[in-house]
Parts: C-alpha cells; sequence; structure tokens
C-alpha cells in the first residue's frame, strides 16, 4: 500500500475515507468534501509526498442511484513516480459543490470548468468557472449527467429554433467587450440586450 | 479623438502662382489610440488557430495584453456516447478524437479496457501496437512540423513533411483499409494482421525518411528567421510547465524529463533503445527541437521493432473476448454462441475501474473506465492532453506580439477533434 495513504490519515483523521487498491494499480483514497483543499495542500506542499503534477480531474456518476457522484483526483509526483487517486463522493440529488484545487494547479482551471459543464458540480473558489466545451447559453443541463437523454433534454425542433434565434452578441462575453472598453460604444439596444442578461442565464423551456 | 493638423503633398491638380503644385493642408480626425486596447477575434474560422479554436484576443498596439480562448466548436460528445456502446464499438469513437494519430488512440483505449479486464495480450500483438503508435507519432509530428512552418512563413518543409506522411497513411490504409478511421485494435488484440509487404515497406519507410527530416533540420534549425520567430517565444519555465498539467513534448521542452514509455512503460517499451530529448528554454524553438528529435527516435524504434516483430497469433485466446472466425462460428455450435453472445451482448467487464495514460504524440492521452460489470462502462473518461496544454495559451502569450501568438499557438499541437471531444 502506498506510505502516502498511511501519513493522510495520521495526519487527517477521520476526513480520510476508505482506501482500495484499483485494477491498474493506483491507490485510490476517499476524502471528506470540505477537508478537500487542506489535503491536497498537503499532498502537494509535504516533502516527502510532493504530488507536484495534477493528471486529470474528472467525475463519475454510477448509473445506481444510490451511489454518490465522485469527483476524481488524478495525481502524481513526478520525481518519485508515484500515482495516487483520490475521490470525492457527493450526493447527487443535493448541491454539488467542492473546492477548487486551480490555486493549487493551474491545469485544473480547465478541468475543472469541464467538470462544472458536463456535471454542474462548483467548484468553490475557482477563478472563472464558466462552461468551457458547451456554449455559455445551453440551456438544457448537464450532458454526462445520468438523468440526461443521449440526444438531449430539449426536442429536435426546440433545439433548432433556439440555435436559430441566436442572439449573435452572444459570440463575446461581457467581460471580453468591457475589457477593450467597447460596452459603452456599443448600441444602446445591444447595451441593453447585454444587460438584460441574454447570455449566460438558464432559460426555462417552453 | 484628438485632431491634428496633418500637412501632406497631395497630388492635386493645378500649379500656384510659383508653377509649384498646390499643396492643400488636410485636416483629419486621427483617433488616440494610447490608453486604448483593442480586442481583436482570432477564429473559429481561421487557417492559423489549426482548426475551430477561436481565440478573442486584447491588443496594447501590438503587444497582447490576455487571451480568452474558446473551445466546444467540435464538441461531439465521445464520452456520453460511450456510455451507450460496447467496449469494441467505442474504439471507432477515439479515431475521431485525436485525428491526426488515429492508431495510436486506439491502442491507448484497447490497453485501459485489456487492464480493466485483466487480459494480457500476445507478444506479436504488442510488438504491432508499438509500430502503431510510432507511425502514428511520426504522421503526427510530420503534420506539426509542416502547418507550424507555414504559420511562420515557410513552405517548403511542409511539402517534405506531407510526402513523408503521405507513405505512412499509405503503410496504414494498406494495413487497415483506411487512411483515418482505422480503427486498429480490438479488446484483446487487432482487428487485423499486417498485410504481406508491408514489413518490406516500413523498412523502406524508415531506411529513408531520416533524409527527410535531416532537410527539414537543415533548412530549418540554423535558419535565422526561424530562429528568430522561434527563440524566447511563449517560455514555461519547468515549474510553470509541471503546474499546468502540460504533457508530452510541451512538458519536455521546459525541462521536465517526463515520458510515459520510459516512466511508466507499457507495452514494453522499457526493452526498446531510444532517448528522450529534453529541451533546457522551453520556448517555440525548443518544442520543434524536441519533436524533431523525437521522429528520429519514433524511426529508430520501428526499425527495433520491425527486428523483433515475432510470429504468432494477433489475439488472446479467449473466446468471449475475441470474436470466432466466422466459418467456425458457421459450422461449430460452440463458436456460434459465442460469436451471438457477443455481438448481442459485448464483452462483459469487471466491477471496478482502470486509468491507463499512454505517450501520445500530443502528450498523455489517458483513457479511465469505470465499469459497474455490465457490457458497458459507466464512464469512459479521455484525459485529452491537447486540451490540457492549450489551457496555458493565455499564461504563454501575455506580452508577446500578435504574431508570436501565432507561433504559441502552433506549438502547442493542437486537434480540435481531441480539446472539443
Amino acid at each position: 500500500m502506498n506510505p502516502t495513504v498511511g501519513a493522510l490519515q495520521a495526519t487527517f483523521g477521520n476526513a480520510i475515507g476508505r482506501a482500495s487498491d484499483m485494477r491498474d494499480g493506483w491507490i485510490s483514497v476517499t476524502v471528506r468534501a470540505d477537508r478537500l483543499k487542506d489535503v491536497m495542500t498537503w499532498l502537494r506542499d509535504h516533502p516527502e509526498h510532493h504530488y507536484d503534477y495534477l493528471v486529470d480531474v474528472t467525475a463519475v456518476e454510477y448509473r445506481d442511484r444510490e451511489r454518490p457522484l465522485e469527483v476524481v483526483y488524478l495525481l502524481r509526483s513526478l520525481a518519485r513516480k508515484a500515482d495516487l487517486r483520490v475521490k470525492v463522493e457527493l450526493d447527487p440529488r443535493g448541491e454539488l459543490a467542492v473546492d477548487s484545487v486551480t490555486p493549487l494547479w493551474a491545469g485544473a482551471n480547465w478541468l475543472e470548468r469541464e467538470v462544472y459543464d458536463m456535471f454542474g458540480v462548483v467548484f468553490a473558489g475557482h477563478p472563472d468557472l464558466r462552461r468551457i466545451l458547451m456554449w455559455e447559453t445551453y440551456a438544457e443541463g448537464y450532458p454526462l449527467r445520468k438523468d440526461f437523454p443521449l440526444r438531449g433534454r430539449f426536442s429536435r425542433a426546440e433545439q433548432v429554433r433556439q440555435a436559430l434565434n441566436v442572439n449573435p452578441e452572444a459570440n463575446y462575453s461581457m467581460e471580453e467587450l468591457s475589457i477593450a472598453e467597447a460596452y459603452d460604444e456599443l448600441p444602446a439596444d445591444m447595451r441593453e440586450r447585454l444587460r438584460r442578461g441574454d447570455r449566460g442565464k438558464v432559460r426555462e423551456s417552453e | 479623438m484628438s485632431k491634428r493638423t496633418v500637412e501632406l503633398e497631395l497630388a492635386t491638380p493645378g500649379v500656384d502662382a510659383q508653377g509649384q503644385p498646390t499643396r492643400v493642408p488636410l485636416v483629419a480626425d486621427e483617433p488616440d489610440l494610447g490608453g486604448e486596447h483593442l480586442l481583436i477575434n482570432l477564429g473559429p474560422q481561421h487557417p492559423a488557430t489549426h482548426g475551430v479554436l477561436r481565440l478573442v484576443v486584447e491588443l496594447d498596439g501590438e503587444t497582447v495584453v490576455r487571451v480568452i480562448p474558446h473551445v466546444g466548436y467540435l464538441h461531439s460528445g465521445f464520452e456520453k456516447l460511450g456510455e451507450y456502446r460496447h467496449y469494441n464499438q467505442i474504439i471507432p469513437l477515439t479515431d475521431r478524437t485525436d485525428y491526426l494519430s488515429p492508431m495510436a488512440n486506439n491502442v491507448g483505449f484497447a490497453l485501459a479496457a485489456e487492464r480493466l479486464m485483466g487480459i494480457e495480450i500476445t507478444p506479436r500483438c504488442t510488438v504491432l501496437r508499438v509500430i502503431a503508435c510510432e507511425m502514428s507519432r511520426i504522421i503526427s509530428h510530420m503534420v506539426w512540423l509542416g502547418t507550424t512552418a507555414i504559420d511562420l512563413g515557410a513552405f517548403t518543409p511542409f511539402l517534405w513533411a506531407f510526402q513523408q506522411r503521405e507513405r505512412i497513411y499509405n503503410l496504414q490504409e494498406m494495413w487497415t483499409g483506411a487512411r483515418l478511421t482505422t480503427s486498429l485494435t480490438r479488446v484483446g488484440g487487432l482487428m487485423a494482421d499486417i498485410p504481406d509487404g508491408f514489413v518490406e515497406g516500413l523498412r523502406e519507410f524508415t531506411r529513408t525518411f531520416p533524409d527527410t527530416l535531416d532537410e527539414i533540420d537543415r533548412v530549418l534549425t540554423r535558419n535565422a528567421i526561424w530562429a528568430g520567430r522561434t527563440q524566447g517565444i511563449g517560455v514555461l519555465t519547468a515549474e510553470e510547465a509541471t503546474n499546468y498539467s502540460l504533457s508530452g513534448p510541451m512538458l519536455r521542452a521546459s525541462g521536465v524529463p517526463w515520458d510515459m514509455r520510459k516512466d511508466q512503460p507499457y507495452l514494453g517499451y522499457e526493452t526498446y533503445d531510444f532517448e528522450v530529448p529534453v529541451g533546457e528554454h522551453g520556448d517555440v524553438y525548443d518544442r520543434f527541437l524536441v519533436r524533431l528529435e523525437e521522429c528520429y527516435q519514433s524511426n529508430k524504434i520501428l526499425i527495433q521493432a520491425l527486428d523483433r516483430l515475432p510470429d504468432g497469433p494477433i489475439n488472446v485466446a479467449d473466446p468471449r473476448v475475441i470474436l470466432p472466425p466466422k466459418s467456425r462460428a458457421m459450422s461449430d455450435m460452440e463458436a456460434m454462441i459465442f460469436h451471438f453472445k457477443q455481438v448481442m451482448e459485448g464483452v462483459k467487464a469487471p466491477v471496478g475501474e482502470a486509468y491507463v495514460g499512454i505517450e501520445n504524440p500530443k502528450g498523455e492521452l489517458g483513457n479511465y473506465l469505470v465499469s459497474d460489470g455490465t457490457a458497458k462502462p459507466v464512464r469512459w473518461r479521455i484525459r485529452p492532453p491537447a486540451f490540457i496544454n492549450l489551457a496555458s495559451i493565455s499564461k504563454m502569450s501575455e506580452g508577446h506580439l500578435l504574431s508570436d501568438l501565432i507561433a504559441i499557438n502552433a506549438s502547442v499541437d493542437i486537434v480540435m477533434g481531441e480539446v472539443d471531444r
């Protein structure tokens, strides 16, 4: 068993859940969601363990509704050539929220955005939590959730209608327009539409 | 807006009393751009963004202040689709992720599925998969070299590189019947063994391919324009590259000697004699050098793989995993049952999960499979190297010129099929 697991249990006590050997030779450790940030900081900065490389952040929702949704972090220590899988279990029927690890690893930025986009997990403290693969006005929910049908929630007719009614200004985000100080020079009606929040808002389906 | 009087010599009809051409003072509004930043939009339809990548760039004069990338224009939901497919049915989806190295993607997925199911592949299959991976590395790096050279104004290396890529594509077509959608692997083996003449064709390729690399080396490496456009551009230190989770040539160019083939060997890579090139400056130039040297090393691995290619079966002898030959399925009751069960129910994987990362041309391609005991994965996650490498583009291009942004973007070696999946 990876020595990190014992050290983790000694340091964080009951915040560390079960640890198991996986088929691929990795060790998987479950961590309580509220202590994730501390555990990850410790794992990155402790000189003996020093997991300096974040391989991946993803989430798994099981077909079995009773099982929790897992946010999975794959960590690696490049110097020690050791791997560790850290999991946080969340109740898929409750609020999906966990601390962001982007302040620790810059590489987590887009990975967490993708998990948010696909599963709706909110990463507290993320600098820029927006959808990344789906467009910002996407209103059908979170595609990789198990209750999301393969063809989407809306009918094909509704999807086409929405695609045709896309606000062309929605190609730029408010942030992008404001950094160029272009916002004040926009036509009044466009400014109004942007202020009303035409983009980024989840539209109620009709 | 400030008003300035600009005196211009205008070609006007007529002359004044002295016989000189008349000068007309021109009063023009000239925008004062001193404090204003310009917002420009690059892509998604732009040849230098290598696919449907869109960059919104904030410029101060010609200097990049900020880059906001937009991805997702090619999002196809492969991971969601995979949850509705049998393991072998997912393999065609992997072709379409990193479509510049389809065979390596096939291998990556098959390795993850086999790790999940605990299958040991045959020696011949192992060597053939190494050949597939290294062929993919060469074609992917050739596309990278060619397109990057074009982005920076050198047209000739593009033609040389694409000629060599074409030769690999011909071999790939010979083997799999397809140039792009190869679907080479199956769980537990391969779709087909190599055909007659393949080994000779690949030997001929490995004999002459280094000449092209030498030519490209000669025309670019010590080229003043090339060096001037790439040296010191888009620098990432080793700490930054690690912190940004970069992988592959991007990570190694920054001086981190991490290569999955050496550090977490798969397919018996530890038994091949090759070296991992590592850069020291972490700029675009070093990434070029690293990729160029990797092509030489891949060629070396191909030669060794051809030399040791053993005879024997390409598939494991497990009728639950590998389809029996059609002739047997038509004549033998047991074979027919296995055939039926595999086609109708698929190959069942035990409960559990497996992550396998392989060294793809772009970086570490990870396949993370979670199974609940059925024939379809609960979750199929691709760790996309190009997506993660691309995330560092904002950091790399800050403070550089707009034209350097093109070089930096090219140096990431993105392929949008994989970034957006």
